[in-house]
């Protein structure tokens, strides 16, 4: 299960932030910090995945921005990883072509996208076709 | 790209990203934050569009870090907005802002059940979203039904019913009471005839909590999850766009064979050939390719088929397979997969003992041991822990100690800790162990923890042969220049109790041993000067004759610490200097420690304990769990019942610090040693026995002394080292159900034969045609050796058996293989017996095993087509050939699980050979040396109407082979043992102490009845 999915650049400035298990805010921003520290520094001829307390994390850096997801240990690790390309894709079609900005200036727009990919910490749609659309659905009742 | 309608929402992005420093920023949000909570606070004149956008504002606000303590509400409320647009923002921004411990939250459960139950497609969707990703318990409680009905509804888009499944998912993990209704399991399996891959997805999730908690009630999801996985590997009627890089859904894929991974077994041949056939295509037909998504979507299919390989036990040629791709992956440099490697490599070594075939990667392994990637070297440390034992405990203890200086901070505790474990649990001889734990203490002093210095304790005074060597040793660390406090603490205790047994070598007199150990008293903390303190009245105490001059030093240390500060500190320096005036008394009461009690390592108890919080319980730590905890042979799939083990290891508790008051010659200060005796938590385990007296839990001894005014009095000491024995007389009960193992193990090749607090008998088999051979896995479970171990086969007629030799010895912690060596001669149901006897202290234990090779085991599984059978079947006319009888009293089961059954006997059933629905038709291969290989061709013809009687017809070409295999059946059927009975209410059969009587050894019939 996916315990939190963070979107941070190098910074270590939170783009996106949507946790499935119930932290406390404090700890929230805890998590950001620790994570941000965690995955910055790696070498990227490292492993895309590195123990987080009790849990992992699997991440991958796209240009300056890190896309994180916290999982359980028993997880499998590149289905997941691959979750992140596939989540990346989505945003680049929607976007047409993602950067940074997008993402800051419509995050509300990706709280939508992801909610659409990833419920209850788990994978809910893996067609790029169908959450466009589903989008494209959303945006006209707008 | 400009936030569609929202200006004032992107002004303000802009503005914080203009700031030059965090202080301007600060300064923005702060206005804006004001700006906002005087607008919610006259909310009249608020357009929902300007509502909206605030809430918007503050989740951008949170999101950069800041605290937002205010306007939960004004999000909340948003949910209960008509239009869509408000609707959205108010559950979008709740879902962010609160958790499912928010008591606002709990103000909109009415709202967004309307919206569950409603009409509005949308308004489904957003609430089915909020409930499933924040929903706590109170939302499982009042709406698992509403969204139970849309997951199932026929009039529902996919849409709604994916996120339905998994909003479910989500209550059921809130409480799983909820999801467990009637006829639930029925639906669920429903479910997975789903066409749309989205909605199959979301259920699979679902599927893979509702088995994980109980597998009971899915079995009818098994055989449709093979379908799934076999129409997904051979991309069937896969739509384009749930293809990732050329390959089906890899996350269906996975998620599927995680599923199956809760399923114990898969016993429908049928099913298990499909799934072993979509198996072996992923494990040869996944390559390396160029393309990264591509590869590393094909290798999670991959590496999930692995493990689900692995569970289901597959033949040996496809788990070296396994091994093998492991092998080749651990040595790639894509770091990735490499990590994978030595990941699932653990895994392995936890499920199937293919630790022969890992071992020859160990010097692969410990290259990545040194690899620059924290993650790699983690796994490749678990992988060394995991693959150790007594064969090469000492090259990889000595590869883990060598890495322990360079090892990250973050690693070294882990690391300590595993060194500990293993050179405890594999050490081929005491010194070696005592070696270990002490260059431990000194290479990473601050990563040992007190448990493993307690430890080693125990050890040295439990085995007199190590005593000399360990002062030794202890004697000779101490000499170092730099020498860390634990290492003084270790060191002090042992030559407080032993440096007497060095006193002929040099360097060692009782003064050369003081003085090396009283030049450290100044650097160390107080608790470690309490262990000093005491190692100097025991060395005053063992030094015949006394030395005047020594004895002057150690009273002016004592003095001293008479008036010290630290009340402890004091209380022993006074007692110590009051006891060593007592002259002979002293020889008494500051004797040698008595053995400790035989306990659980507390260090292991530790790693088991260690326990990863993950949404489903992992398919793999089911299977450890019912395993037994100290398992030294890890094969036993069944529940062994109850985890009793524990209970009886640690069944002596050593009191704190009661010592002193035993000793003390006035009453009045014991009591004040009573209460004011206040000791660091971690030293209760050792400083209690440590200090001088023995285990002082007899309170009767301790009045004993004080009544008797300390003179003359019967060695206090050795009354109470025969204490606790006699307490544990006839205590040694089996842990588990010996019957039931036995059983069990009729049905497997490897398990758990037997166990007691002392010894675990572990068993493993091979059987090929009329020859077997059978591992003994005699494991002692002590720190101490089991002696007087014999093992007797008593053998029934119609088989040979050979044993090898067996030690008398078994070593402690060690672990001896025996193996067994069995030829049939000719068809018989009777049963070997083995005679089994040791002594541990003063308990000796005699247990008569029934051995699992049984008439079942010398079948083999053979299809036969109907052109095959019938002719047989008509040639085979009649007696003593063929023997037919209807038997009563049977077990009532249903048609399928009698199939299974057999099946499991190694009967093959062969289904459509007969064309009544209620019989089965079963064929197999019987082999023994009269026989040879001999087909056996079996009917039942079972009433639908009283499942309690059948008629069976049993025929193969051996009238003896026919009578057997009939009978044998018929036990089976009669009286099978439910072999997943709840653990709990199983009486531990008085096992031992039974003595054999003369006539009784030479029949194992009448032994076995004695059993029963």
């Amino acid at each position: 299960m996916i315990r939190f999915i963070l979107l941070q650049n190098r910074q270590g400035k939170t783009r996106l932030a949507k946790y499935y298990i119930p932290l406390e805010e404090s700890e929230k921003h805890k998590v950001e910090y620790e994570v941000h520290r965690l995955v910055v520094n790696r070498d990227p001829k490292f492993t895309n995945f590195v123990e987080f307390r009790t849990h992992k994390v699997i991440y991958r850096r796209y240009a300056g921005l890190f896309f994180s997801l916290c999982v359980d240990i028993t997880d499998n690790e590149l289905a997941y990883l691959e979750c992140i390309h596939l989540f990346v894709e989505i945003l680049d079609h929607f976007f047409s072509n993602v950067c940074e900005l997008d993402l800051v200036f419509n995050f509300h727009k990706v709280y939508l996208i992801l909610d659409e990919f990833i419920l209850a910490g788990e994978l809910q749609e893996t067609s790029k076709k169908a959450i466009i659309e589903r989008m494209g659905e959303l945006e006209k009742q707008e | 790209m400009a936030l569609s309608g929202m200006r004032g929402l992107s002004v303000f992005i802009s503005d914080v990203r203009n700031c030059q420093n965090k202080e301007q920023e600060r300064l923005r949000v702060d206005k804006e934050l004001g700006n906002i909570r005087t607008r919610f606070k006259n909310e009249k004149g608020l357009t929902p569009y300007e509502k909206k956008k605030y809430v918007w504002k503050m989740l951008y606000i949170y999101m950069l870090g800041y605290d937002v303590d205010f306007g939960h509400m004004e999000a909340v409320s948003l949910i209960s907005a008509p239009k869509y647009p408000e609707k959205q923002v108010g559950y979008i921004v709740t879902s962010c802002l609160l958790n499912e411990n928010h008591d606002f939250l709990r103000l909109a459960i009415n709202t967004v059940r309307n919206d569950i139950i409603g009409r509005n497609e949308t308004f489904q969707c957003l609430a089915l979203t909020l409930v499933g990703n924040i929903g706590g318990r109170e939302f499982a409680e009042s709406l698992a039904p509403d969204v139970q009905k849309l997951l199932l509804s026929s009039s529902c888009r996919p849409l709604v019913r994916k996120k339905a499944a998994l909003c479910l998912l989500r209550l059921f993990r809130k409480n799983p009471d909820v999801v467990n209704v009637d006829g639930w399991s029925d639906q669920m399996a429903q479910l997975l005839d789903e066409r749309d891959l989205g909605v199959l997805t979301s259920s699979m999730s679902l599927l893979v909590a509702l088995v994980s908690n109980n597998h009971d009630t899915y079995w009818s999801c098994l055989p449709k999850c093979v379908k799934i996985l076999e129409r997904l590997a051979r991309n069937q009627d896969i739509p384009q766009e749930y293809t990732y890089y050329g390959i089906p859904s890899p996350w269906l894929q996975v998620k599927t064979m995680r599923a199956l991974q809760y399923f114990p077994t898969v016993e429908d041949p049928n099913t298990r050939r499909s799934l072993f056939e979509v198996l072996q295509r992923i494990l040869m037909g996944t390559d390396v390719v160029k393309n990264v998504n591509k590869n590393n979507a094909s290798h999670a299919v991959l590496f999930e088929a692995l493990a689900l390989v692995m569970h289901l036990d597959a033949e040996k040629e496809m788990m070296s397979q396994c091994v093998a791709l492991l092998g080749k992956f651990i040595a790639v440099r894509e770091p990735n997969i490499r990590y994978l490697g030595l990941e699932n490599m653990t895994r392995m070594l936890m499920v199937t003992d293919v630790q022969d075939i890992i071992k020859r990667h160990q010097a692969q392994i410990i290259t990545s041991l040194k690899d620059p990637d924290i993650s790699i070297r983690r796994r490749a440390l678990d992988l060394l822990y995991g693959m150790c034992d007594v064969s090469n405990a000492k090259d990889i203890v000595e590869e883990l100690l060598q890495y322990l200086s360079s090892a990250d901070f973050a690693m070294r505790e882990e690391l300590s800790l595993k060194i500990a474990i293993l050179s405890e649990k594999f050490a081929p001889d005491l010194s070696w162990y005592v070696d270990v734990i002490l260059q431990l203490i000194d290479k990473a002093g601050d990563f040992v923890s007190d448990d493993i210095w307690f430890r080693v304790v125990q050890f040295v005074t439990n085995n007199e042969d190590l005593q000399p060597y360990a002062a030794l040793k202890a004697r000779e660390y101490l000499d170092k220049p730099a020498v860390h406090e634990t290492m003084v603490k270790v060191s002090a205790y042992i030559l407080g109790e032993y440096s007497h047994l060095l006193a002929r070598r040099p360097g060692c007199n009782p003064k050369e041993i003081f003085s090396v150990m009283h030049e450290k008293l100044p650097s160390v903390s107080t608790p470690t000067v309490s262990i000093l303190l005491s190692s100097y009245a025991k060395i005053l105490m063992h030094t015949q004759p006394p030395d005047p001059e020594l004895q002057s030093q150690i009273w002016a240390i004592f003095n001293k610490y008479g008036s010290c500060i630290d009340v402890e500190l004091q209380q022993r320096a006074v007692e110590y200097i009051e006891l060593s005036r007592k002259g002979a008394a002293l020889m008494d009461i500051l004797a040698e420690m008595p053995k400790f009690p035989e306990r659980q390592s507390a260090l292991i108890k530790k790693a088991e304990n260690s326990e990863a919080d993950t949404a489903e319980q992992s398919a793999m730590k089911l299977r450890a769990q019912q395993q037994n905890s100290n398992a030294l042979v890890v094969t036993d799939q069944h529940p062994a019942n109850g985890p009793s083990t524990v209970s009886q290891l640690s069944l002596v508790k050593v009191p704190a610090m009661s010592n002193v008051d035993g000793e003390s010659p006035d009453p009045a200060v014991t009591e004040a040693n009573g209460t004011l005796t206040v000791v660091d938590p971690p030293f209760e385990d050792l400083l209690g026995p440590m200090a001088i007296e023995g285990p002082p839990s007899a309170t009767a001894e301790a009045e004993h002394i004080q009544a008797s005014g300390l003179a003359g009095v019967p060695n206090a000491g050795e009354a109470l080292a025969i204490a606790p024995v006699e307490d544990q007389m006839n205590t040694v009960q089996p842990i588990g159900n010996i019957a039931e193992r036995f059983h069990a193990l009729c049905l497997k090749d490897s398990g758990v034969l037997y166990e007691d607090p002392y010894i675990q008998i572990g068993i493993k088999a091979e059987w090929r045609a009329p020859h077997g051979r059978l591992v003994l896995f005699l494991g002692n479970k002590n720190t101490s050796p089991l002696v007087s171990v014999q093992a007797l086969i008593l053998p029934p007629a119609h088989l040979k058996l050979e044993l090898s030799l067996v030690p008398e010895t078994i070593p402690p912690r060690a672990q001896v293989q025996c193996p067994l060596e069995v030829v049939n001669l000719r068809p018989s149901r009777d049963v070997a017996v083995l005679d089994f006897s040791y002594k541990f202290s003063s308990h000796a234990v005699n247990v008569k095993l029934r051995l699992p090779a049984l008439l079942n085991k010398f079948l083999q599984p053979i299809q036969v087509s109907g052109e095959e059978f019938f002719p047989q079947w008509r040639s085979l006319s009649g007696p003593p050939l063929k023997l037919q009888e209807v038997v009563r009293g049977v077990r009532p089961m249903p048609l399928l699980e009698m199939a299974n059954l057999f099946n499991s006997y190694r009967l093959m059933v062969c289904p459509g050979l007969d064309p009544n629905p209620n019989n089965l038709v079963a064929s197999t291969t019987f082999y023994s040396e009269s026989t040879r290989a001999m087909l056996c061709l079996l009917r039942v013809e079972t009433d639908p109407a009283d499942r309690t009687q059948l008629r069976m017809t049993v025929a193969s070409g051996d009238p003896t082979l026919t009578f057997e295999l009939k009978e044998f059946i018929k036990e089976q059927l009669v009286s099978i043992p439910l072999v997943a009975r709840p653990p709990a209410p199983v009486p531990p059969q008085p096992q031992p102490t039974i003595p054999p009587s003369p006539s009784a050894t030479s029949d194992p019939g009448a032994l076995l009845a004695g059993l029963l």
